[in-house]
């Protein structure tokens, strides 16, 4: 089912590539003649099935996403693309990591004490936090610990991967944050009303017990699912945050794959390809943390297989 | 001697709404001897779960106590008699030494009142494992005793189901076998047969009966049902916007009730044995508590009401040692008023046929 899906997700993107407006070719500096023979050499003027059909035998059989036409001198992709993706995969696990567990702190805090200070904080927190953008409070967190306070260096650096990787994390953890925060925030104060929790109270639950066996559990429910597209936004790489900050990712790497002389082809469908795989990906583990957390899904799906 | 179990002094509680203080419960005054089994009657919202819900300290943030007391009398662990006022406790306390292992509660809709992450083995073990300090596989074994004894067939495979694969029946049966896993003194169940089956209520009314009497439990029943009340209490409070109005053992309130509003709500009990095939209904509806109620809060719904209802609120007038009633009607300056004709034709049936021994007394 989802292998079907990622196909189908292909063929658009390979379609929606070639209509989109602009071509791979630095068109001030080639002559109609050089774009015209470049065209013919990559195949661009055969019917657009042949070429996905070309492009899926390569992409299948030789694992290969073909060459770039303008970045990195026209190196094969598969070369250039891991180190972008480890690169972005770290920063943003660090980050999901760090959001999720500050959010739920933040969530758990403010719903045990609703309507009181916490309360009041985590949602001011969360507000801001949700509408400040990530690159914003980068720019605000490289002024502080970067230029004032020379703690974290100002730029990315691979050399020093865990200190140049904080500035980055912390900004783009931010939203996650607030939006698990208010998530858990909302739901446990809803659970913490039904019959159940009364009935765990009256049979004597109180303090963490109470709250991780009865309350949290069934309030994780809704909020894996705000979590999962938070966790694709994340490792797929912000893209404003990694080319500001000079992170090599994904991000990064689309932009420039874009915005280059000239748009590669190539690359931007080999990306959004990893975008929707991964997208795919999470889906897939939510269903299964679903069951995992719902014995009424888990159980339901036995019936089925 | 009298050995009341349970106390309700002038209870008074205020809830915090966005509509402004709704002034929920006004002097309530609930007494329960040990063994017996007492019964609250109103309607949905006359404050009737939320009384039994302060004396499980299990009350929404937003009540105010603004008053009374709730004592509550049990032995301890060291078999010394104990009196504690549980309004002053605070919570952990409550939970540790009162919740599930002196007071328990039965709530009304089974199919919500089961946490459907977990199991029904482990909901059945945690409390015995927190307040009788058993080894789990001991309170498992316990856990199949109960299953069995509220009539749950093949215990061993429930045990490790989940609450959506039970129905509900079977659901409040679960709940049962919580509430007296821990060998309560005290078992409140708030409408426990309100979300059932016609045909499981019944059998759930006769299952707490028999627990009732093997364990030796005091028993309080919150309900808007008279058919329930007649079967199973002794006593019983007639509750009204947050006050009881009419107070007396089962014989009183059904035979002999003094206050309107029971007369209303005896009248609106659904009868085979009637020529008239209209359902009476109590004209109107309760008071909303959002503007304090200046006189009795039943007045503008009853059509005895006398000048002084709608001044003062009535005091309880004694009509026996047991029965107790909130009306001015009782007052030796008003006139004598009977009871409608109808009402008192059918308590006449109802009193012949429990003669004849039909068993209940409806």
């Amino acid at each position: 089912m989802a292998l079907v899906t990622l196909l189908i997700i292909t063929f658009l993107l390979f379609l929606m590539v070639r209509i989109m407006p602009g071509n791979p070719f630095p068109s001030e500096r080639m002559s109609a003649d050089a774009i015209a023979k470049k065209r013919a050499e990559m195949g661009l003027n055969d019917p657009i099935f042949v070429q996905f059909g070309n492009y899926m035998k390569n992409v299948l059989l030789k694992g290969s996403f073909g060459k770039g036409s303008s970045l990195y001198n026209g190196a094969p992709i598969s070369t250039v693309l891991p180190q972008c993706m480890a690169n972005s995969f770290k920063i943003g696990g660090i980050s999901i990591l760090l959001g999720t567990l500050i959010g739920l702190i933040l969530g758990i805090a403010a719903a045990l004490n609703r309507g009181r200070f916490w309360d009041t904080f985590c949602t001011v927190l969360s507000i801001v936090g949700v509408c400040v953008p990530s690159y914003v409070f980068m720019i605000f967190l490289q002024y502080f610990l970067a230029y004032k306070v020379t703690i974290f260096p100002f730029y990315f650096d691979a050399s020093r991967f865990l200190s140049s990787s904080v500035i980055p994390a912390l900004s783009l953890s931010l939203f996650s944050m607030s939006t698990v925060a208010r998530f858990t925030r909302n739901e446990m104060v809803e659970v913490m009303d039904f019959d159940y929790v009364l009935l765990a109270e009256s049979k004597g639950m109180y303090g963490t017990k109470l709250v991780t066996r009865h309350i949290l559990r069934n309030a994780l429910i809704p909020i894996v699912t705000v979590i999962a597209p938070l966790v694709v936004d994340l490792l797929t790489g912000a893209l404003v945050v990694e080319k500001i900050y000079g992170i090599n990712g994904l991000g990064k790497l689309l932009v420039d794959a874009i915005s280059g002389e000239g748009i590669d082809y190539n690359y931007v469908l080999a990306l959004g390809i990893i975008y929707s795989a991964l997208y795919i990906l999470i889906m897939l583990i939510l269903d299964i943390a679903y069951g995992l957390l719902d014995p009424r899904i888990r159980l339901a799906g036995k019936k089925e297989s | 001697m009298p050995d009341k179990i349970l106390e309700i002094k002038d209870l008074d509680i205020t809830f915090k709404t966005t509509a402004g203080p709704v002034h929920a419960i006004r002097g309530v005054n609930v007494d329960l001897e040990r063994g017996e089994t007492v019964a609250i009657v109103g309607e949905s919202g006359s404050g009737k779960s939320v009384v039994m819900k302060t004396a499980m300290g299990i009350l929404a943030g937003n009540a105010t106590i603004n008053g009374g007391e709730i004592i509550f009398r049990y032995t301890d662990d060291d078999g010394n008699a104990q009196e504690v006022d549980i309004l002053k406790k605070e919570k952990r306390w409550i939970r540790q030494n009162v919740n599930g292992r002196r007071i328990a509660m039965i709530f009304q809709d089974p199919m919500t009142s089961l946490d459907p992450t977990m199991t029904i083995g482990n909901q059945l073990i945690e409390g015995m494992i927190m307040h009788l300090n058993l080894p789990k596989d001991e309170a498992k074994q316990r856990a199949l005793e109960l299953l069995k004894e509220v009539g749950i067939s093949d215990p061993e495979k429930r045990y490790k189901q989940y609450p959506h694969q039970l129905s509900g029946g079977m659901r409040q049966r679960v709940v049962i076998a919580i509430a007296i896993s821990c060998y309560p003194d005290l078992l409140i169940c708030d409408e426990p047969t309100t979300a059932l089956d016609v045909t499981i209520q019944a059998r759930i009314l006769e299952l707490i009966k028999t627990i009732q009497k093997e364990h030796g439990i005091s028993v309080i029943y919150i309900t808007h049902d008279l058919g329930v009340v007649a079967k199973v209490a002794d006593y019983v409070n007639v509750m009204y916007a947050g006050r009881i109005v009419e107070v007396g053992n089962v014989e009183e309130i059904f035979y002999d009730p003094k206050h309107p509003y029971t007369w209303g709500l005896l009248s609106a009990m659904p009868d085979l044995n009637t020529n008239d095939d209209r359902l009476y209904t109590i004209p109107g509806s309760p008071p909303n508590l959002l503007h304090e109620v200046v006189g009795d809060a039943f007045a503008p719904r009853n059509q005895y009401a006398l000048k002084a209802d709608w001044k003062e609120q009535p005091p309880m007038f004694r009509v026996s040692d047991t029965h107790y009633a909130a009306t001015w009607l009782l007052d030796e300056r008003a006139p004598r008023i009977e009871i409608p004709e109808e009402l008192k034709n059918r308590i006449e049936r109802m009193k012949a046929d429990h003669e004849v021994g039909n068993g209940s007394r409806l």
